[in-house]
């Protein structure tokens, strides 16, 4: 067991979510992102008009590992809203295909409902 | 590293034995799935969490020697 306090990683991402409030976990830049789930990802957070971080896991061994550890969750991307982990890029799809993303971000205020 | 799909429905149904499972092989490589998984086990648990219960039901193959599985999961109607 990993302890979040003291394992760098695991600070970096804490401090990460915390200072952004959409930190989307992804393989490459929301520019040009590295895997079509990225891409998909990128794309539902741009149609949606949210600022977001994009955090490219490939720069770092520990960080694609850790953030994997943190949010007990095998796959990249993971998107991250006020601090909690919304899910990958199965969830955001349907939460954007059923309107509960779009729900979620503007009851957070981070677009206009 | 693909996985074949008899192997990965086999060992969804031994997690899931009530579920209803349909898999899809995406890219015919054995490497990127979906599965649709209909079970009582995901009642009343977020998203994320009904996912995490596959995930740990393959017990750490996802993003390892699977390379894609594309989860749809929902309770019972």
């Amino acid at each position: 067991m990993t302890d979040i306090a003291t394992d760098p990683v695991h600070g970096f991402i804490a401090k990460t979510i915390a200072d952004h409030p959409v930190t989307l976990f992804m393989k490459g830049v929301p520019d040009q992102p590295a895997c079509g789930f990225s891409a998909m990802s990128v794309q539902i957070l741009d149609h949606l008009g949210v600022e977001f971080v994009g955090v490219n896991v490939l720069q770092s061994d520990e960080l694609r590992q850790g953030i994997k550890a943190y949010s007990d969750w095998p796959t990249i991307p993971q998107l991250y809203v006020k601090g909690e982990f919304v899910g990958g890029c199965d969830i955001i799809r349907e939460m954007f295909q059923s309107g509960e993303l779009k729900t979620l971000l503007a009851e957070k205020g981070l677009i206009e409902a | 590293m693909p996985m074949p799909i008899a192997v990965l429905e086999a060992e969804l149904k031994a997690a899931f034995p009530d579920a209803e499972i349909s898999i899809e092989d995406l890219a015919g490589d054995g490497d990127h799935y979906r599965a649709r998984i209909v079970s009582a086990a995901f009642s009343g648990l977020p998203r994320v969490r009904q996912h995490q219960l596959v995930y740990a039901a393959l017990k750490g193959k996802v993003g390892g020697e699977l390379h894609a599985l594309a989860l749809e999961t929902t309770p019972p109607a």
